[in-house]
């Protein structure tokens, strides 16, 4: 082996420099801002294409103007708007619920021995249900109106979020908290200054989990039990075989899932500048 | 103001960290502590600082802090330990902000801090944006800002290169000139010890114990001189030889660790 490189080095004219291979390539992806949005206008234009040429039955997949012309009718007959604050309604109360009781319990746990003993073993015995399986039991407990969908939402981003907080609260670096205590700062000043901005990541990495954690089930609560709101309105359109209405749906959900997370990165960027 | 080291011993779990340690840090005295890897430096700074309860043993304080003191025992750290989320000016201000002081005395002290290290220009930096030398400049102006009797520094220049090692080097000897505030130095570097100590304490490896105590028999100023310099580097090497042996049996023991 030895041998063989020395032969191949003294192939070379030892007087003329040459360059030194480009190893380095590769291994750093980066996301162009462009590439995605023209995948996404291709896709839909060879969508388009398929059910303009026929390729495919427009009742199980309507082309995407036929989505956008069902978007336009629910949106000028005033049906979306109905729909959509209906679902936003169940959405913003159960999210905000279910956030103040995780950002509280979470910071408790992260904070004391006794409540992190007692917190972790509910909460890993009552994460993994899925919530929706609660929703007929939350019915009965608290009647069929918006109580039990804005409950189950609740519950859902209630876990999400403690264990974001508290596994936030955890990843604050030590060594700035004895910093903190070495200077006498009292213990909520701590939490204030120190814990609460560096579990903040956490916290709002959370946020966009639970956003998405209330997205399904508003809409899985919908579908149970409701007359208005987008997963009803998917449901119905669904049962009568309206998938250019069912798809109008889907769209909504999806544009307003876009819109939680242009929310989040907004917050991201005024809240985290510093990193 | 005195901080002393009762007979302090202390143990993680099984481990013997320390056994014993005694010393007084009289007012304004720069006392350096080295020795071998492991054998308890920053542990027994923790104990001092009263950041850790030391299993036997106490630390103590003999004599009232300066009346200007607003936080007598006071930590620069080996990582700096500046909050990402402040400005430089924020993080001179953390220690000031929970204190019964006046907006203007504050102003006052955190400009005088900042003016102190050279940081009056990134008042409004954040620490990403600073170099290393620099975020410790940012961690002594904050430690300047409660006026401390006592700086207990724990390697404060080991994450540094070398030419800011020396920059800081003489911003330390020049803040401790007019014995105003005492310091316990941990270091690995005996230079270090030998340049801005009183006293060197040498601690044995682990379980450290108190092995010998070292006292540099010329001021601060007159370790600048070129004169000074060999006699210096001929206490380096007796410390050296001091440690030698038993900082190879404590590498050897990390890597078997």
């Amino acid at each position: 082996m030895l041998d063989r490189a020395s032969q191949q080095n003294t192939q070379h004219d030892e007087a003329s420099p040459r360059p030194v291979a480009f190893r380095g390539a590769g291994f750093a992806p980066s996301a162009g801002r462009s590439s995605g949005w023209i995948a996404l206008a291709l896709v839909i234009a060879f969508w388009q294409l398929a059910g303009s040429a026929g390729w495919v039955n427009p009742l199980f997949l309507p082309a995407p103007s036929a989505i956008a012309v069902a978007i336009y009718k629910l949106a000028m007959s005033g049906a979306l708007w109905q729909h959509l604050s209906w679902s936003i309604l169940r959405i913003g109360s159960g999210w905000i619920l279910g956030t103040v009781a995780g950002v509280i319990v979470g910071f408790a746990i992260g904070l004391s021995t006794l409540a992190r003993g007692v917190g972790i073993t509910f909460i890993s015995a009552l994460f993994p249900i899925p919530k929706i399986a609660l929703l007929p039991l939350l019915i009965l407990w608290l009647g069929i109106g918006e109580e039990p969908k804005i409950a189950t939402i609740a519950l859902g981003v209630f876990f999400s979020t403690a264990i974001s907080v508290y596994s936030g609260v955890d990843a604050v670096p030590r060594n700035l908290i004895r910093m903190a205590q070495s200077f006498n700062v009292p213990f909520h000043a701590i939490v204030r200054r120190v814990i609460w901005p560096g579990a903040l990541p956490s916290i709002l990495a959370g946020f966009r989990i639970s956003a998405s954690v209330a997205l399904l089930l508003v809409v899985s609560a919908e579908m149970i039990g409701a007359e208005f709101g987008i997963g009803a309105f998917v449901l119905q359109a669904g049962n009568l075989m309206q998938t250019d209405q069912l798809l109008a749906g889907v769209v909504i959900l999806s544009l307003f899932g876009l819109a939680v997370g242009k929310l989040i990165n907004l917050l991201e960027a005024r809240l985290l500048h510093w990193r | 103001m005195d901080l002393i080291a009762d007979h302090i011993s202390h143990r993680f779990g099984a481990l013997d960290v320390l056994d014993k340690v005694s010393f007084t840090v009289r007012s304004g005295e720069v006392v350096a502590i080295v020795g071998p890897s492991g054998c308890g430096k920053s542990t027994l700074l923790s104990i001092l600082g009263g950041l850790l309860r030391p299993s036997e043993g106490q630390a103590e304080l003999r004599g009232a802090p300066p009346a200007n003191s607003l936080n007598p025992l006071t930590f620069v750290f080996q990582d700096f330990a500046l909050l990402p989320w402040c400005t430089v000016e924020a993080n001179v201000e953390f220690p000031l902000a929970h204190l019964p002081i006046s907006d203007t005395d504050r102003r006052a002290v955190i400009d005088d801090a900042l003016r102190r290290t050279g940081l009056a220009d990134f008042r409004g930096a954040y620490p990403k944006q600073l170099s290393g030398g620099m975020r410790q400049r940012v961690g002594i102006a904050r430690a300047l800002a409660v006026r401390p009797a006592i700086l207990l520094m724990d390697e404060p220049l080991s994450a540094l290169d070398s030419q800011t090692r020396e920059l800081l080097m003489e911003d330390f000897i020049r803040l401790l000139a007019d014995g105003a505030m005492g310091a316990v130095y941990v270091t690995h570097n005996l230079e270090e010890a030998v340049r801005l100590a009183d006293r060197i304490v040498v601690l044995s490896r682990r379980p450290g114990r108190v092995r010998e105590t070292v006292t540099i028999p010329m001021t601060r100023d007159e370790r600048g001189d070129i004169g000074a310099r060999e006699k210096l580097l001929g206490l380096q090497n007796d410390l050296w030889s001091l440690i030698r042996e038993e900082a190879i049996d404590a590498e050897r023991e990390v890597q078997h660790a």
